[in-house]
Formats: C-alpha cells, structure tokens, sequence
C-alpha cells in the first residue's frame, strides 16, 4: 500500500483491489463479504429494520472518537432506538485524492472494534476517490438491517404521564467538536460521548422495559428531540431543569460560549419516555453502564402546553424550551 | 502554610443562580414593593440582562407593580440594515475576508444575511476575540481581511488592542468597519426626545438597570446624568440571576426611601473610573459620530465611533467607500420596536410578532438576536402571563 491514497486507488483495478483488500477486508472480513459479489445474501429476519446515515465531521479523529466509530455508532444506534438488535451494514466511503493510508486504517479500525460492541457486521462495501479539494478528507455512509427485539417503540407511543429518563450527562459531543475545531485555541480534558447504545437498550428489554419511545438525541440535542415528541403527539414535555445531567466541562464551556447544553449533539446519550413504574429499574440498568451514571429521570409527559416543552426552575420559574434553529453560533454580549 | 483555593469557572457562576438567595431576593422585593404607592417601570438597558431575566424567569418573580422595559442593548438588533448590506458587499468582494463575531452573521439585510454570502461563496468566518483576526491576516496575506467591529463599550477595547497590534506588525492587509456605539446617548434619546418614525415623545421609563460590563470599561459615571438630570436613578448590575434580582431590590429601596441615585451592584468589577487604560486607547483610535441609524430608534447624535481621520488606511468604510451605499433604509412598517424600547408596548401586542416577524425572519431590530425583547420572548415564553 502506498503512503496516501491516490486517484488510482479508485480506479476499479489493481491500486482499487489493494486499497479494498489491504484497509477494508483485512480489519472488516467476515463470510459474507468475503465472497466479494456484487450484492450481499443475507439469511431471512424477523421483524427487519433498516436505517442509513451520513457522516461527515471535522476534525476526522476527536477526543473520544473518529469518524469510522460515529459511522458505525451512529447507524446502529438509530436501530437500537427502534429496540433493533443491529446485524448486517452496508459502508460507502468517499476518500480525497491525498488521505493517509495510515489514518484510514486507524479508522476502519475503530470501526471494527465498534462492529464487535454491536455485534454486527459490514456485508457490503463501495470505496470512491476523488480529486483533492471535492470533499473535505473522508466521507462515510452506512446502512444498517437490524432484527426487532420488542415491537412497539415509537414516538406515537408516548402517552400522558410517561416519564422521561435520559441516559447520561448531555452536550459532551457538541462541545468536544467545537473545542476540537480550528481556530478556537482551547484546552480541555473533555471527550465525545460517541458510544454505541444497544448494549444498554439490550440490558433493558432483556429485564422486561418495554419504552414507549427512544431516540438518540444527536444533532439538536436533548431540546430537538424533546420538542419532536412533543409535537408529534400534541403532549407537553415538563422538564425539571436541575435534573438534566450536566458534565462541570460541558458546564464551562457553554457558559464561556454562549450555548444550551440542551441543544448541544450527543452520539452515545439518548432519551427514553416509559411507564413511571419502571423508572427506578431503568436507572439502575443503566447507572451500571460506564459514563452512564448519570443517568436521570428529568420529566414527565403532560397535557399543560400541548406541542412544547416547558422548562421548570430550581426558583419556581417556567419557561419554554425552544427547537434550537440556525447554526450554532456564540452570542456576543 | 495556607491552603491553596483552586478558583474554578463554575465558582464564577453558582452562587449568583443559587435558588434558594434568588427566591430570598424575590421575598425581599415583594415586601419592599408593597410600600410603594405605583408601578414602577425598570428598563434593564442591556440585551444581556434581557436574555437573564428571560431565560431565568425572573419576570415571574416579580410583583404586579414591577414591570420590566427591554432595552436596545443588543449590538447586533440595533444594527441597521445598510450597515449589514456594508458587511454583505464588503464579504462579496473577490479578495476579502470578513471577520466579525458570533451572531452578526445571522442577520438578514437587503441582500441576506453574512450566512447567506457564505453559501454564495464569500469567505466569512467569525471570532470570540478580534485579536483572532490578526492571525487570519499574516495566514492570508495575499487577502484583504475586513474586521466588521460591533459592539457597544464593552467591546471596544478589543477592537482598539487589534488595531494596536496590527500596526505594531506593519500589517499592510488588515481593515476595519467600525460599528461601535455607546450606550448613555441612546439612554438619553429614549427618555428626552422624539422618535420621527412614530411621532412620539413618549416613554414609560422608571429607572434603568445599568449595564455592567460596559462599566468595567467605561466606568459608572456614565450614568450620573440620570439621577442628577432627568430623575431616573440607576442601578449598575451584574449578569446572573441574583445580580438582577439585587439589582432590582436596590432600584426599589430607592423608590421606598424616596432617593434617586447611581448605585452600583457589581461591585466585583466595576467602579466610578472604569479602566482608564482601555479609555485611553479607544480615544487614541476612536472619535465620537455625529449620527448614527439606530434600528428601531433611528438617528442619535454622538451614538457611535469613527476611525479617526488618521486611521483612514485602514477604515474599510473610507477604502471601499465608492461601493458602500450611503442611502438610508426605513424600518418595517408594521415594526413597533421603538415604541417597545420606550415602553410603550409589549413585544406581544405587535400584529407580526411570531407570524410575519419571528427570529428566522425577523422584520424588527428586537426580534434579531436572542437578546432582544421580541426574540426572548419568543424564545421562552412567557409562560405565567
């Protein structure tokens, strides 16, 4: 393998097998991709899921994570939030005319080690080059075809009086990326939160949880994905303000920026609306879990303001908690 | 041997939002209140405070007679629209590099917003510091980088420490477009003169809350012509909720105990001087506008700063000055802005307020940034009314 992946390395022949062979079949090989047709056989599923996402972020490689680990996690979790046990993934990579073999290996690297959490496995692959400049280092796509555990989660199932539990502190990925960007010359001990999730749904619906809804809460955060249940079943969400998990760093960096942990992205934090009855056993599952302990029951589902989320002070003040719009930007005062 | 405190950022903030000191102020405030004999209107001059007492609640720890007037402290809502379409312009040319801070670039002129010349192809990039743009100037020194300064005194020094550095560097590719104004000429407009837009003389202001970062730099003698001259006392104020709520409680006492001064809250940082130093490099730089637009409250005298006339090699207003329109843009029609910085009117009583003017499109100057009234009250609600 050359040091830097060329234009060659696209081109379908011998420079393409090498790439193919020597950074993706060496770490991701399994039986069925090892076959090398031209579209994966896969055995039959019951209750079959499917989900794709893109990812693209900089910097590629971030305090807690890379863009081959948030590939894998970010597909398998949106199957896990559907109580999907992740199996089969398909990976689509378009790479710029330049990028380091080295740091593309260390990547479908993390990709093989988050496959394992999951249990999953990637059966059908696409690798493109383009010319230096058309994309910015790496771009990845993964579909995922999971096999439904527990039918009958969803954000239509959320009903009046579901408690609201989100799993761990929140905002740790937002803020790590928008530390980690250029420009913005600051120190922090601070790590993405990008994990992979279905280990803990698992450990839930194996103790017999059935949640009426979960979702990651990526992009938007904690307050997008508050405001899309809430909308979506013209219910309120009160939120206890105190009670939102919250790391000192995540803390500090909003108060220096100007932003809402709220509405900071999380890749390894997602919110669950169940049956207050079982909230106790569902923070105990997953208080077990690393970086999960602090998980919190933060609200209840209501009638009071139909379609938003209302936020309650620690001082008996209420307040709505807004859909975040635009980019996120710092405000000057 | 003493202990050593290791001072960390939370210690800055948690005792100022601590709930059970801001529901003891509330206590204090409605007792005090109800030894006066009227409503008391307390304009909170700085979108700073607004954003507070919204996202806070602290409206809602008020009692009936105290009611809060948001004021036009936000540098970005007051931003007239020709100023903006100066940034597009500027953004647009070939070569340049426009730098400004946070959310100026969501703010929608004639052509769109800062954002939007970024998706046309323009280079637009913001900073936390204006000092970061020195360094994009000596990475690009084939561009010309354009620092589009707003912000009121709390920012100008900033401003004046990177133009400094930049001369101390014989930085030959660095320009400014100087936005600054002050904050005692607009306090002044709104209590003693005319608003031509709606024909008004009206306002319903009190007292004022004072703006406390400015007067870390500008000193809270800015403020002294409001109790001595025109009988509004002032409070100067800190940030977080509990400064808010001491602040108010003072203004109170005030009424309470029939006085009418300058006090100071924010006693960690400000004092009757200010930082002499920082004054006396603006004054270096910066001379005072004979009139700048304010949106919503249109033209006040003194206002603003200019680049002084040797500076002109580097004022962007003064090199690009045969492509920056000079025409001024009228205000909305249906935009009551300046009757809400007067207290005139609450941002719900506008007709477009949340449908035709919303923070997405915002038609007004208090609907722009999170800071202003409109925006904050569409933001949080204003859920006990």
């Amino acid at each position: 393998m050359t040091k830097t992946i060329t234009l060659a390395h696209g081109n379908g022949g011998a420079e393409n097998q090498a790439l193919i062979h020597e950074i993706f079949w060496k770490h991701l090989g399994n039986e069925i991709l090892d076959r090398g047709e031209d579209a994966a056989l896969l055995p039959t599923l019951t209750n079959p899921a499917m989900t794709t996402d893109s990812f693209t972020v900089s910097p590629l490689i971030f305090p807690g994570g890379d863009i081959g680990k948030l590939s894998i996690c970010g597909t398998c979790n949106d199957l896990a939030m559907m109580g999907a046990k992740p199996k089969y993934l398909s990976l689509s990579v378009i790479v710029e005319e330049g990028f380091e073999a080295r740091k593309l290996e260390r990547i479908v690297r993390s990709m093989k080690k988050e496959l394992s959490t999951n249990d999953a496995q990637i059966v059908s692959g696409d690798t493109k080059v383009v010319p230096k400049g058309t994309v910015d280092g790496l771009f990845i796509n993964t579909t995922g075809i999971g096999e439904v555990q527990a039918p009958g989660i969803g954000v239509h199932n959320i009903q009046e009086g579901d408690a609201i539990i989100v799993s761990r502190d929140i905002g740790r990925h937002g803020a790590t990326i928008f530390v980690s960007r250029e420009g913005l010359e600051m120190q922090s001990s601070l790590q993405s939160d990008c994990a992979s999730l279905w280990p803990q749904v698992a450990s839930l619906l194996d103790t017999g949880i059935r949640p009426h809804a979960l979702r990651d809460a990526t992009r938007g955060g904690l307050a997008a994905v508050l405001n899309e249940w809430a909308a979506a079943n013209e219910l309120c969400i009160e939120v206890e303000e105190g009670a939102i998990p919250v790391s000192e760093e995540v803390r500090g960096i909003c108060e220096m920026l100007g932003f809402e942990p709220t509405a900071l992205a999380n890749e390894g934090a997602f919110v669950m609306a169940l049956d207050p009855k079982d909230v106790p056993m569902a923070l105990e599952i997953l208080e077990a879990f690393p970086g999960c302990e602090s998980a919190a029951l933060i609200g209840t589902v209501t009638q009071s303001h139909p379609g938003r989320v209302v936020l309650q002070s620690e001082w008996g003040t209420r307040r709505f908690l807004e859909l975040p719009t635009g980019e996120l930007l710092p405000r000057i005062c | 041997m003493g202990t050593t405190v290791k001072l960390e950022l939370k210690n800055l903030y948690d005792d100022f939002r601590d709930p059970a000191t801001i529901k003891a102020l509330s206590a204090l405030i409605h007792e005090e209140a109800a030894k006066l004999d009227r409503d008391i209107r307390i304009m909170e001059v700085c979108g700073g405070h607004t954003h507070t007492i919204m996202k806070y609640g602290l409206k809602q720890l008020m009692p009936q007679k105290i009611r809060f007037i948001h004021g036009p402290g936000c540098p970005v809502c007051i931003m007239p629209k020709e100023r903006i379409d100066h940034a597009y312009i500027l953004a647009m040319q070939e070569d340049v590099i426009l730098v400004t801070l946070g959310d100026m670039i969501k703010v929608p002129g004639s052509h769109g917003s800062l954002q939007d010349a970024r998706s046309r192809g323009a280079d637009v990039r913001f900073v936390y510091s204006p000092l970061d743009t020195i360094k994009i100037a000596r990475e690009n020194p084939d561009n010309r980088v354009v620092f589009f300064a707003i912000g009121f005194e709390t920012t100008t020094p900033m401003t004046a420490a990177m133009i400094a550095r930049a001369e101390k560097l014989e930085l030959k590719n660095l320009l400014v477009h100087v936005n600054h104004v002050t904050v005692p000429e607009v306090m002044r407009e709104l209590i003693d003169s005319r608003d031509e837009h709606i024909d008004s003389y009206n306002n319903r202001i009190d007292a004022f809350i004072g703006p406390s970062h400015v007067s870390v730099i500008a000193g809270a003698k800015i403020y002294e012509e409001f109790p001595q001259k025109y009988g509004r006392p002032v409070v100067v104020s800190g940030f977080e909720p509990v400064d808010v709520m001491e602040g108010v409680l003072m203004l109170v006492r005030q009424f309470v105990q029939n006085r009418c001064e300058l006090e100071i809250q924010y006693r960690r940082s400000v004092t009757m001087d200010g930082n002499v130093a920082a004054q006396k490099q603006i004054g270096r730089y910066f001379e005072k506008r004979p009139l700048f637009k304010w949106r919503g409250l249109g033209n006040i005298p003194d206002s603003a700063l200019k680049l002084r006339d040797e500076y002109a090699h580097i004022d962007a207003e003064v090199i690009y000055g045969d492509i920056l329109p000079i025409e001024e843009i009228e205000d909305h029609k249906l935009c009551i802005c300046g009757d809400i910085l007067r207290g005139m009117a609450e941002p719900t009583e506008c007709q477009v307020f949340g449908t035709a003017c919303t923070p997405q499109k915002p038609l007004g100057s208090c609907m722009v940034s999170s800071e202003g009234a409109c925006a904050a009250y569409y933001k949080y609600g204003d859920l006990l009314k």
